[in-house]
């Protein structure tokens, strides 16, 4: 007897591998440039300027209001996101698509949402957010609304994508059950679905809350508000103490960021 | 009449005819018992009364009509009078007793009192009734998956009393519950089905218990209908013939084998 899944995996190893190998080629990359001895020296000199941090307290007032910043436009972003992506996740589930197990004849009528739903997904989360930013900030002027379209507009459509895989990859036997006992889709949604995807859907949320604070502040830089704003003054002014402490506030952002995950998995576990 | 089914096959997508060319008539109120091997095609058939599969050939009429030929929501409320007991219940494992019970109404209820339901149980009281009935009413608050297998069915069952179908369907409803329990949950299925006058088909592994609890009995062997009489007209060699796969051995709920030389299965269907 041979394992009939032999060759089928080894063929799909050897593609995999294929794919990969040109990735580096066109990239140029080389771990070896990392250890060049000049290169090595003018790194040094650029970390070297990190110390010692910048702790005076105009700075540190400054950098509390532009943190809370950042966090709001992360928070408001996201929820603009999920505003956004829960209708869509819905329109897109095929688990949901009474079609599948009811008369055969209006099959159609799911389609012609469905096939347009995930392209409007795809569209928002292909353009990043970084573009959208720049329209924005044309848009509405320089400040943190911006980021926080930006962000909405981007993270919808990947939330959406993600929620309707979290919502498809789980147990969707209690949804289609449900629906074949002559319940309503969103009623079915809420009983079936919901409470079988919630943990998964919580932590992949706050995962993207800890991008989205990331994300504004990459879109500070062009002008959209909160710490990146900040980073970006610092930067100019060659004050890499500056710089540092922000990035060490990064870090505990996202340090609450994964307390935060953790402690929502265990409520909802 | 509830369901007829007329030169119905069903080939599953992977080739598999699991329902070959079965011919049966069900009337209101009747409760019949389908038993057989495992792989028999007991399943598929009940999934086809549910209304869940769609037949490859063949006339189903169920309720009244032909489900197929329904519009959308005529087969809804067509499938929210039919009640389907798993065998392991599809019920996530995070929702509480309470809701799960009460999902059995989602059909017949408005979908805003399906969502406010979620919010605060609308009907404790019916909830805690069907539970008690299965003799878990104090399980009414709890997290699903902190339920035994047996508990867990018993919540099943109590879920499609709390829907008070037309038809209920059960798919070896207490394959997982201690043989007293088991007694119990057919014994209380069936008093539903005379209390209300609705039809009852219940696939079960334990012979014993077809026997005993209902007046009509139907074996199905590789997706044929093998006989279909009242329990007294069933000789131990026809169930013999029809467990002969499963090295002639028929099952019970204690899962003793029966010793077959010995005729010792109770057979009293009870009165309607």
């Amino acid at each position: 007897m041979r394992d009939p899944a032999a060759l089928p995996r080894l063929a799909l190893t050897a593609v995999i591998v294929l794919l990969l190998w040109p990735g580096f080629k066109l990239t140029e990359f080389d771990p070896g440039v990392l250890f060049d001895p000049r290169n090595r020296e003018v790194m040094g000199k650029f970390l070297g300027t990190f110390f010692p941090l910048a702790l005076s307290a105009d700075f540190l007032r400054l950098l509390l209001k532009s943190t809370l910043e950042t966090l709001a436009i992360a928070t408001a972003g996201m929820t603009i996101a999920m505003t956004m992506a829960f209708p869509f996740s819905l329109m897109v589930t095929r688990s949901l698509s009474v079609s599948r197990i009811g008369p055969g004849n209006d099959a159609w009528s799911g389609r012609w949402l469905r096939v347009p739903a995930r392209f409007a997904l795809m569209f928002f989360r292909s353009i990043p957010e970084i573009v959208w930013a720049l329209v924005f900030v044309r848009a509405v002027g320089l400040g943190p609304a911006a980021g926080v379209l930006a962000i909405g507009i981007t993270y919808g459509g990947m939330l959406g994508k993600v929620y309707s895989e979290i919502f498809e990859s789980g147990d969707t036997r209690p949804t289609v059950t449900l629906l074949e006992s002559g319940s309503g889709r969103l009623a079915a949604f809420a009983y079936g679905m919901l409470p079988v995807a919630l943990p998964e859907l919580v932590s992949y949320t706050v995962y993207r809350w800890e991008c989205a604070v990331r994300a504004s502040v990459i879109m500070g830089v062009v002008g959209a508000g909160g710490l990146g704003q900040q980073m970006e003054l610092s930067m100019r002014m060659l004050s890499g103490g500056e710089v540092s402490t922000i990035l060490i506030v990064f870090l505990l952002l996202v340090m609450l960021a994964d307390t935060v995950s953790a402690l929502l998995r265990k409520v909802t576990a | 009449m509830s369901l007829s089914l007329e030169q119905v096959i069903f080939v599953h997508p992977n080739g598999t005819r699991a329902v070959n060319g079965v011919n049966l008539n069900i009337g209101a109120g009747e409760r019949v018992a389908v038993i057989g091997p495992s792989g028999a095609g007991k399943t598929t058939l009940l999934r086809l009364f549910a209304t869940a599969l769609r037949p490859t050939s063949g006339a189903l009429n169920v309720l009244g009509g032909d489900p197929w030929r329904l519009d959308r929501g005529a087969l809804r409320r067509t499938r929210s009078r039919i009640g389907m007991v798993h065998q392991a219940p599809p019920i996530p494992a995070r929702q509480r007793v309470v809701t799960a019970v009460l999902a059995g109404r989602l059909g017949r209820w408005p979908l805003w009192k399906g969502l406010a339901s979620l919010i605060y149980p609308v009907d404790i009281a019916g909830a805690r009734e069907m539970l008690a009935r299965m003799q878990i009413a104090d399980k009414l608050f709890e997290r699903c998956d902190r339920l035994s297998g047996g508990q867990l069915q018993r919540v099943g069952v109590a879920r499609v009393l709390y829907q008070r179908p037309d038809l209920i369907l059960t798919d070896e409803p207490v394959s997982a519950v201690d043989p007293a329990l088991s007694d119990h949950v057919i014994g209380e299925l069936n008093r539903e089905a005379i209390a209300r006058g609705v039809t009852l088909i219940a696939s079960l592994h334990a012979v014993d218990l077809a026997l005993h609890w209902f007046p009509r009995i139907i074996g199905v062997k590789a997706g044929e209908i093998v006989f279909d009489l009242p329990p007294v007209r069933i000789t131990d060699d026809m169930l013999r013939d029809l467990y002969a796969s499963e090295l002639a051995v028929v099952p019970t709920q204690a899962n003793e084998p029966l010793s077959m030389p010995a005729p010792g299965i109770r057979r009293k269907p009870l009165c309607s």
